[in-house]
């Protein structure tokens, strides 16, 4: 069939901000939709409101809008673009929901946009559970027992006729939000209220509870002349009722028999055809583990986590043959790009095992309750391959970045079998850890399968590696060769011989045992390959080529998605590769994370899919021998190899390793800044409180204070007195008592932060980002604003000063990020520097449109910046502001507090951008979910610190029409200022507010402590959970206040494209200005 | 210990599993990832050494229903990694103590990765596999006894067939199955229809064939190579000329191909996996099929009426082959699957509905 020939131009919505259940895999999707259109000759508009994205480039899509995710937007993008064409299932579930609404408003039809792809109906059926259930009831296929209630009583009535346990999914939610497993009544009634609040139809689906079964994933594709394959399927090492996004996923299944593998291919095969889907969908099925009973029990129209993994998984590009079978091409007709011979109409067939392990955030949050369930929780993932099960569950592991690389945690150890056993039934993301101790006290298989339900396949699995780590231990080191093969590093070894890991490297250097490397070529084999896709394994035959003799320069990327470092990293690591092969060398790329960009096989010329720790890191260098390996643009992952990477022998490009650790040697760094005559906040370090009180004494209150090791637990506090500083420093002291404390001077003011390029000799500026929250908030969980909006002349030139200067002395070639602090004199101290990419680089390079990484990489491989048609200086302030919004994912985590501070808690941003500031604000906070002006009321809690500063936002927002509701002692005070509010005295009433839709926004600025039991602590989990917006950083309120006050009739904004804003831009060499001469 | 020798000199040692012993064969790969107890059962691979791609076989174990026949008739199995302790609720055996029983060599620990790439290029090798040391006064001996064995010298059809008419099943249509070495999941697919089957050995005549007075004959899968089967030939020519509806499987098609008056010839290293991808030319609908042969039937020489029915995808050759006039259908494929996938069952249905239709004419 040809292509639909009326299709020239085609919308592609993104999925916005990276949150816990939609995260990078949609970056991924987005930008091999648009490779994908594009080959077809199809013109792209691309949406989303995510600037660290690829997929927002403006050289991956012809024309991309960063605007807020909502009907309003889209639509106007509609009217300007006038697209014939919307591919609706690649954008995630904001995506799918998104079209469903565009349709549902008659947009689609009055400007005439034709839905490619997956067809309304089959979406509908797929997502709205009842459709759902019939639907697949009426093709012969088993669901379990269910039903859809939209009130509490019902559910209650439901379950007494079912009885418990069950399973809570409301409809129409991202990753499972809401969702739970209820094993009593007190549980269901909570899971359930809450459940109804977070679907967007009010629906929630219960479920008989399919626990203990396994769980497996079929991931299929269809194209519109109804041809059906399967592209892999995948099993989860956790049964039934851990969500899938927070299981391990074994790829292919590892305990299924052909029947039954065949039985549930059948099943997918009989949805997707049934549902009409043009693409690629996601099958979850329950599989009972003592019969051949199964259940469908979840269908995705659309790509997802899943399909990415099984992309990864397997070589085939999943969300590449849905763009173009979304434009009407077959399967058949569609080559395989892995083979080049081949046709898309196949099915994969792998020869190794794949391991995805979860990433969770609970070492950013220290909550007491890490047990898995129905709510994903994880922020992001690893994957890793290998030609046994073992190996690739190791190099999974290892990938984690934990401190440790193999199955033993000494804090797991000390435990009592009474503990492990009960963890080990409850099912917390240590479970690995636990069932390898469980094991090592010899506990039965069948004992650990009983509590946990793990196939014992997987179990005997875990055993072997632990008798290993035995056998290794009793062993006179013959049997490195045999540990290689199991999958173990020479630290996991060194570590059972209670050796030093350099002796175990050097032994198996010495005896010449190095890994080969194998192709991911879909086929098994069987067909050749021209997709240098590699992992590595301890067999006998490497098969790494070499296409020609480029020289080769290696990238390391990030690892996976976790709080702090984002998937701002990937952007600028696949950057950074499209500059290398520019420059005409072999790029090479060596990640882990299935989710990105990076791991895509087409984006470097080589991808070696391994885990990003030394060894294996240093391996593969030694394969490639590349001209040198950059480390700045992986985050601290990347920088943290530094060091061992150069020993190995190889050339890191750019700021040398001394740099680095000058910037993060605090005492190096303060003696540097103390030459340059640069201040930085008093700080010293204590071991005991007596020297804690004298540094309290010496430096003054407000101060940062903080443990230098943490295990859990709190990690930073602002203390503004001593009552609470002592307090804190016993708490960090009986925590952690043989590490030092941090005692910084916390300066109150504002808080900026720069990001240059320098070459050497010359430094590059492309901006400077005030943020709108004080120092104190960590830099990653700000509102930053571009070009700066309250700093002063003075203030401004000070930091450039300082930005040249410091990157100057440590001889920056490439990045460096400078965070700044402004005193309430004006004063300017610099707070860190880093000489490697922040994860501002994406948000400034769409805000001035210059391509910094790419820039960055050019100087790195060793050109100047006037090579680069750039100079020493700083841009000019464009006619627009960039703000950049954080965005969180409070609600996903339960018992996590959702307050900001000095530790960063944000797991995505979005950018908003206008000629206004304050709308450019209003914009981003729209995208982040903040909308402002709906119901025109405000709960506010405030404690007696800073009350006096909300004053006058505050009078603001009256003026704009505001009602308040105010907790007792807020309430008196507005009152003494002459401001009504209405009182809240219970949590009740705070839910009435919310259900009756009375509440656009709650401040609430907390005490001190976290104490779960505090009713501060209470209304802001009861804020997150009913997803209304909420600020706990009162200058937040203060920007929005004011902004608010510009658009008193209400918020109505513009959408324009990126290459527009561009184009408002003089051409660059009047761009610059130079400060400094 | 134990090793793989092959014909080109390459000697791969690993370990042995399975029976001890020693066995020479033609060394073939297949790519499934599911599947392995049917396929160590399925009498097509009778004289040869099976390599399995995926690398993790026997994770759970063998059932005996999912044998493909009663016992075992490849050569020796060759595998990365077998599976010492499997998990599954229906376990007869494990794999180790399965080939013990049966006799077959299995050999563990082969970068099977590296083999396969080796067949691909070099083509299907033949090979010894052993379970004993690999010595190297040993290695002229062995070679001289690989490079002297000729798949093509064997009928492995008359060992694998059975040797006197089985009948199975009750009412409905009687089918005659001519049996060439036949995976028991063809048996099934046509007993769930509700077919009378009669298993017939591969020497019987038309006649013999046309005494049960058959509504259809079945011409089923088996090992080696088409050509030397002249006696079914033959016999299916016979056939054809009595406008019986036939059906041709996998060595059943080629033969039905060599009775129109078409040839055969070897593939390199031919097609066994459960993902080939083949496309009916008169409905233009893809499926993805189960397939295990290194022969093909050239389409040249064909009767007009006899049209190719099925390509491969991947390489363009027939996969099988339908008459416009008359009842004959074949296919290369395995409409049966076990292992693989079931997307082209409804074969079985059409095959049903023609050996009907001749019921009802009389």
């Amino acid at each position: 069939m040809p292509l639909k020939n009326h299709i020239k131009k085609v919308l592609v919505i993104g999925s916005g901000p990276i949150v816990i259940g939609q995260a990078a895999e949609f970056d991924y999707a987005g930008t091999q939709a648009c490779k994908s259109l594009r080959e077809e000759r199809i013109s792209v508009v691309l949406v989303n409101s995510n600037p660290a994205t690829i997929m927002t480039d403006t050289t991956m899509a012809d024309r991309v809008y960063i605007e807020p995710l909502e009907v309003e937007a889209i639509e106007k993008i509609i009217a300007k673009e006038r697209p014939d064409g919307l591919l609706p299932t690649l954008g995630g579930q904001t995506g799918l929901n998104l079209t469903v609404k565009l349709h549902e408003a008659g947009i689609l039809d009055k400007y005439g946009v034709e839905l490619l792809g997956t067809p309304l109906t089959a979406i509908k059926n797929a997502e709205d559970r009842e459709l759902f259930k019939n639907f697949i009831l009426s093709i012969g296929e088993p669901v379990p027992e269910s039903e859809i209630v939209r009130d509490l009583e019902s559910a209650r009535e439901f379950a007494r006729k079912v009885g418990l346990p069950l399973v809570v999914r409301p409809a129409y939610t991202l990753g499972g939000t809401g969702g739970g497993f209820v094993e009593s009544w007190d549980e269901l009634d909570e899971v359930v209220s809450i459940g109804l609040n977070a679907s967007m139809v009010g629906e929630v689906l219960l479920e008989k509870s399919v626990k203990g079964w396994k769980e497996i994933e079929y991931e299929v594709m269809r194209d519109s002349s109804g041809t059906c394959i399967t592209v892999c399927n995948m099993e989860n090492f956790d049964p039934m009722g851990v969500h899938t996004g927070d299981s391990i996923v074994i790829a292919p299944s590892q305990t299924l028999t052909n029947k039954e593998y065949q039985l549930l291919r059948t099943a997918s095969l009989k949805i997707i055809d049934g549902l009409k889907i043009e693409g690629g969908c996601n099958i979850q099925f329950a599989l009972d583990p003592n019969s051949t009973k199964y259940y469908v029990i979840e269908v995705n129209p659309r790509v997802s986590r899943s399909s990415a993994l099984a992309s990864k998984a397997t070589g085939y590009p999943i969300a590449r043959i849905s763009a173009k079978i979304a434009l009407g091409l077959l399967l058949e007709e569609i080559k395989n790009p892995v083979t080049g011979e081949t046709v898309a109409a196949f099915e994969p067939a792998l020869d190794y095992v794949v391991v995805k392990i979860p990433c969770w955030p609970f070492d950013k949050f220290p909550v007491k309750d890490r047990r898995l369930g129905t709510q994903m929780q994880a922020t992001g993932e690893v994957m890793a391959l290998g030609r046994t099960f073992e190996e690739a569950l190791l190099k999974a592991i290892r990938s984690l970045e934990h401190r440790r690389e193999g199955l033993i945690r000494p804090e797991i150890s000390l435990l009592s079998d009474k503990d492990i056993g009960e963890r080990l039934k409850r099912g917390d993301d240590e479970r690995l850890f636990l069932i390898a101790e469980a094991l090592r006290r010899g506990w039965e298989v069948d004992s650990i399968y009983e509590l946990t339900h793990i196939d014992r396949f997987f179990l005997y699995k875990i055993k072997n590696i632990v008798d290993f780590e035995r056998r290794i231990k009793e062993s006179d080191g013959c049997l490195l060769p045999l540990a290689k093969k199991i999958g173990m590093s020479d630290a996991y070894i060194a570590e059972c011989r209670g050796e030093n890991i350099g002796k175990v490297s050097k032994e198996r250097i010495e005896k010449g045992i190095f890994p080969v490397y194998k192709m991911v070529d879909t086929c098994a084999a069987e067909f050749s390959a021209i997709t240098p896709y590699y992992y590595s394994t301890y067999e006998t035959e490497d098969e790494v080529l070499d296409k020609d003799n480029k020289e080769k320069v290696c990238v390391i990327g990030s690892g996976p998605i976790r709080i702090g470092q984002g998937i701002e990293f990937d952007y600028c690591t696949v950057h950074a590769v499209f500059a290398i092969k520019e420059k005409g060398y072999t790029s090479i790329i060596i990640n882990n994370n299935p989710e990105t960009v990076s791991t895509d096989f087409d984006t470097a010329d080589k991808l070696y899919f391994e885990p990003l720790r030394a060894e294996d890191v240093v391996n593969v260098l030694r394969r490639e021998n590349p001209k040198g390996v950059i480390v700045q643009l992986g985050g601290q992952t990347a920088i943290n190899l530094a060091k061992r990477i150069k020993d190995a022998g190889f050339e890191i490009l750019g700021s040398s390793v001394d740099s680095i650790d000058i910037a993060e040697d605090r005492n190096r760094f303060d003696a540097l800044l103390e030459r340059l005559n640069i201040p930085r906040p008093k700080g010293h370090t204590a071991l005991i409180l007596d020297e804690a009180l004298a540094i309290a004494d010496e430096i003054g209150f407000p101060l940062l204070v903080r443990p230098s090791y943490v295990l859990g637990g709190r990690a930073m506090e602002i203390l503004y007195n001593k009552e609470e500083f002592i307090s804190f420093v016993k708490y960090v002291l009986g925590i952690s008592p043989d590490y030092p404390i941090l005692i910084d001077q916390y300066v109150v003011g504002k808080e900026a932060e720069i990001d240059a390029i320098c070459d050497g000799e010359e430094v590059f500026i492309p901006g400077i980002m005030e943020h709108i929250e004080r120092a104190g908030i960590h830099s990653g969980d700000s509102t930053a604003v571009y070009p700066p909006f309250s700093l002063s002349p003075d203030v401004q030139r000070t930091m450039l000063e300082y930005a040249y200067k410091i990157a100057k002395a440590l001889n920056v070639r490439g990045f460096i990020n400078i965070q700044f602090a402004i005193d309430k004199q004006d004063k300017v101290y610099i707070i860190e520097a880093n000489p490697r990419a922040s994860r501002t680089i994406p948000f400034m390079s769409k805000a001035t449109g210059i391509p910094l990484v790419h820039i960055a990489t050019r100087i790195m491989l060793g050109e100047k910046l006037s090579d680069c048609g750039l100079k020493e200086g700083i841009l000019r302030d464009p006619p627009y502001y960039s703000v950049k919004v954080p965005v969180f994912s409070f609600g996903k985590l339960k018992g996590v507090d959702p307050i900001m501070g000095p530790e960063m808690k944000s797991t995505g941003e979005v950018m908003g951008i206008d000629p206004v500031f304050e709308m450019a604000l209003l914009k981003g906070l729209i995208s982040a979910g903040i909308k402002i002006g709906k119901n025109y009321g405000v709960i506010l809690s405030l404690n007696e610190r800073f009350r006096e500063e909300t004053l006058n936002s505050i009078v603001r927002l009256k003026s704009c029409g505001y009602s308040f509701y105010s907790t007792s002692g807020t309430y008196e005070w507005l009152k003494s200022e002459g401001i009504e509010s209405s009182r809240i005295s219970s949590l009740e009433e705070v839910e009435n507010l919310f259900r009756s839709r009375k509440i656009d926004l709650v401040v609430n600025t907390p005490n001190k402590g976290k104490d779960s039991n505090r009713f501060g602590f209470k209304l802001r989990r009861m804020t997150v959970e009913w997803q209304i917006p909420m600020i706990t950083a009162i200058d937040l309120l203060d920007a929005i206040s004011r902004a608010v006050r510009v658009y008193p009739e209400g918020i109505e904004y513009g959408v324009c494209s990126i290459n527009d804003y561009h184009k408002l831009l003089p051409p660059i060499e009047d761009r610059i200005i130079n400060p400094w001469r | 210990m134990g090793f793989l020798l092959l014909e080109d000199g390459t000697l791969l040692e690993g370990i042995s599993f399975g029976a001890e012993g020693e066995s020479i064969g033609e060394v073939v790969f297949n790519t499934s990832m599911v599947g392995y107890p049917e396929s160590i059962t399925d009498p097509s691979y009778s004289g040869q050494i099976l390599v399995f791609t995926y690398p993790l076989i026997g994770n759970y174990g063998i059932q005996l229903e999912d044998r493909e026949s009663e016992v075992p008739l490849l050569r020796g199995i060759v595998v990365r990694e077998y599976c010492e302790i499997p998990s599954h609720w229906g376990i007869d055996y494990d794999i180790d103590s399965f080939l013990k029983e049966f006799g077959i060599v299995g050999l563990s620990g082969i970068d099977t990765r590296a083999l396969t790439r080796k067949l691909r290029i070099f083509g299907t090798l033949r090979g010894v596999i052993s379970s004993g040391e690999f010595s190297q006064e040993r290695k002229e001996e062995l070679m001289d006894k690989i490079l002297n064995w000729h798949i093509e010298d064997f009928d492995f059809v008359k060992s694998s067939c059975v040797k006197d008419p089985v009948y199975l099943g009750e009412g409905g249509e009687r089918i005659v199955l001519i049996d060439c070495g036949v995976k028991q999941g063809i048996v099934r697919s046509l007993l769930s229809l509700g077919f009378q089957v009669v298993v017939v050995p591969a020497w019987y005549t038309k006649d013999d064939v046309l005494s049960f007075d058959p509504d259809g004959v079945l011409i089923s899968n088996g090992p080696g190579d088409p050509k030397r089967l002249t006696y079914v030939v033959e016999t299916v020519k016979g056939l054809i000329e009595e406008e019986i509806p036939l059906f041709g499987i996998c060595l059943g098609h080629q033969i039905i191909g060599l009775a129109l008056g078409s040839t055969t010839y070897k593939l390199k290293f031919g097609h066994r996996g459960a993902n080939q991808p083949v496309k009916n030319l008169i409905t233009g609908k893809v499926y993805i099929t189960s397939q295990n042969h290194s022969y093909v039937v050239d389409p040249k020489g064909l009767p007009e009426d006899i049209k190719v029915s099925f390509i491969n995808l991947n390489d363009k050759t027939v996969e099988g082959l339908k008459s416009t006039k008359r009842p004959i259908m074949s296919v290369q494929f395995h409409p049966e699957a076990s292992p693989g996938p079931l997307d082209t069952k409804f074969l079985f249905e059409e095959f049903a509905k023609e050996c009907m239709r001749k019921t009802y004419a009389t």
